[in-house]
């Protein structure tokens, strides 16, 4: 088997994933048994395709085969539940034989999106839902996403298998959700999407570079659902996001694993397609399509992604953008970083001044970034003394060890200076 | 967010405890550790630690290795056992440790792991 077969098999089989699941739980229904044979006939195919040749219909293959493991498997659990309650047999016979890829019902481009509905049901806790998301849409398997999440296989398997049963308990439907509550829904679907996403970039090189595939993993599927839903303007907003964050990843960590802040990023190395493609999107997503939280974060890590050297970014432009952001969606962190534009525009007197009505915000009061950025205000403002406390104040309450890195070098930085 | 538990227990605590109350936290425990390893929260099970006095402390200094037996601090507290959370945050990590026993008779101290994951500033 060479190395690029079994890569071409990988990816045909995580696009497959979802569609074959999503056949196997309209005509079985039982999402919990079709999950688990569907991984089974993914983990087959994945080992006999690169030596013997993916067949003429891999779809349908997937399908004949993890229908066979969930015939198997209701039947043992109809008897079962004959031995246990000699109860009647619940399933018509014929919905017990496994059927041939010939009656392979047309494939539902909704399926995806139903599933990803599905995983992402409020009603389950955050980890099980990215968990969830990432081997049933993405097709990855349990292995893989212990991996990405640092977290042994027996504590992902759980977390899958519990998220289960709450589907099945809460009897939570396999269909898209009905209008009133759609958008709703929609956004949980984007934010776990997003969470995927920021799980892989925030890793930075070294032991941690099996999770920077979650990012690619989540751009992947994020393009799945615009692909479904191109109408969507916050669809197109996060796809966006995500290319043009994901633009920068070669220049935002030096190869020991120590963060470069944005303004002293070797632009050169971002990835121009991706930016490209991302002020593409959200340029059409602005014209047309009503505004969104993700439109405008994408929109101003497009400004960045323009500005060639830092010297060039159209602040002004960014402060605007943060004033309609912090309309649409308010909260304390887009509050600190309209306060770093502020003080590019206006100066850092008048960014501190901003940031005094968050002293007494409960969500942020004591979380280092709020340290943090008033200590680079105060080093703007010339008053290295309170900046170099506000650095040392943020190193302490960070859970980061390559921030506590950064903010100890620049308290350093300000003690080597002093006269 | 991963977090440690330790437990800090007075050496000879456990034999200190009446007979009802050394079974009765033998099972919670036991019980305590299955629940939230079902939940996804607890990682890898708790791991008790034997008395400090039987472990060994390594100093390496100019190169040099001194391996001394203990520490034997007799009457303070001392780790006693730990374990592993992943949870959405420390409220929700305080919040399953209650339920640990050993916070009854003892103190469960609750501290995050630091992340190798960062966001540039």
């Amino acid at each position: 088997m060479t190395a690029q077969a079994g890569a071409r098999v990988e990816d045909l089989l995580r696009q497959l994933a979802p569609q074959v699941l999503g056949t196997l739980v309209r005509r079985y229904g039982r999402f919990d048994l079709a999950e688990d044979a569907v991984q089974e006939a993914l983990l087959a195919a994945a080992l006999q395709w690169p030596e013997q040749g993916v067949p003429e219909n891999p779809r349908g293959w997937l399908i004949t085969v993890a229908s066979r493991r969930l015939t198997d498997e209701l039947r043992s659990d109809q008897a079962r539940r004959r031995r246990e309650e000699t109860a009647a047999a619940q399933l018509p016979i014929d919905e017990l034989l496994a059927p041939g890829p010939a009656d392979e019902l047309p494939q539902q481009e909704d399926d995806t999106l139903a599933l990803l509905f599905l995983c992402a049901h409020p009603a389950l806790t955050p980890a099980s839902q990215l968990a969830l998301t990432l081997r049933a849409v993405g097709g990855l398997t349990t292995a893989e996403i212990a991996r990405a999440f640092l977290v042994p296989e027996a504590t992902i398997a759980q977390r899958i298998s519990r998220a289960k049963q709450s589907i099945k308990e809460s009897g939570i439907p396999f269909s898209l959700p009905p209008d009133p509550e759609r958008a709703e829904r929609l956004r949980v679907v984007l934010h776990v999407l997003y969470l995927i996403f920021n799980e892989g970039y925030t890793a930075t090189s070294g032991p941690d570079l099996q999770r920077s595939e979650l990012t690619a993993e989540a751009i992947r599927l994020t393009r799945e659902v615009r692909r479904l839903l191109p109408e969507d303007g916050e669809v197109a907003g996060l796809l966006a996001l995500m290319l043009l964050t994901d633009a920068r990843r070669p220049a935002r960590a030096r190869a020991d694993g120590s963060l470069v802040p944005l303004a002293e990023q070797d632009r050169r190395l971002w990835k121009r397609p991706c930016i490209d493609e991302g002020v593409a999107l959200v340029t059409e997503a602005l014209t047309d399509k009503p505004l969104g939280p993700y439109q405008l974060q994408a929109a101003i890590a497009a400004v960045h992604g323009e500005a060639a050297p830092a010297e060039d970014t159209d602040w002004p432009q960014i402060v605007a953008l943060y004033e309609l952001l912090e309309r649409v969606s308010p909260n304390p962190m887009v509050t600190l970083n309209h306060a770093v534009a502020v003080a590019m525009v206006q100066g850092p007197e008048a960014a501190l001044e901003r940031l005094s009505t968050l002293d007494d915000d409960a969500r942020v009061a004591t979380h280092h970034r709020l340290d943090a950025v008033r200590a680079h205000l105060l080093e703007m403002a010339g008053d290295r003394a309170a900046a170099r406390a506000g650095y040392l104040a943020a190193a302490r309450s960070t859970t980061s060890l390559p921030e506590r890195r950064y903010l100890e070098g620049r308290a350093a930085l300000l003690r080597d200076d002093e006269p | 967010m991963k977090y440690v538990a330790m437990v800090y227990a007075n050496p000879g605590a456990f034999e200190a405890l009446s007979e009802t109350d050394r079974n009765a936290m033998m099972s919670e425990a036991d019980e305590y550790l299955k629940t939230f390893t079902d939940s996804g929260e607890l990682l890898g099970g708790g791991y008790a630690l034997a008395d400090a006095s039987t472990g060994k402390t390594v100093r390496v200094r100019n190169g040099v290795p001194a391996v001394t037996d203990g520490p034997y601090a007799e009457s303070k507290e001392q780790l006693a056992g730990f374990y592993l959370l992943d949870t959405e945050s420390l409220e929700r990590a305080t919040e399953i440790v209650t339920n640990d026993p050993a916070a009854r008779f003892w103190a469960v101290e609750v501290r995050p792991v630091m992340d190798e994951a960062g966001t540039e500033m």
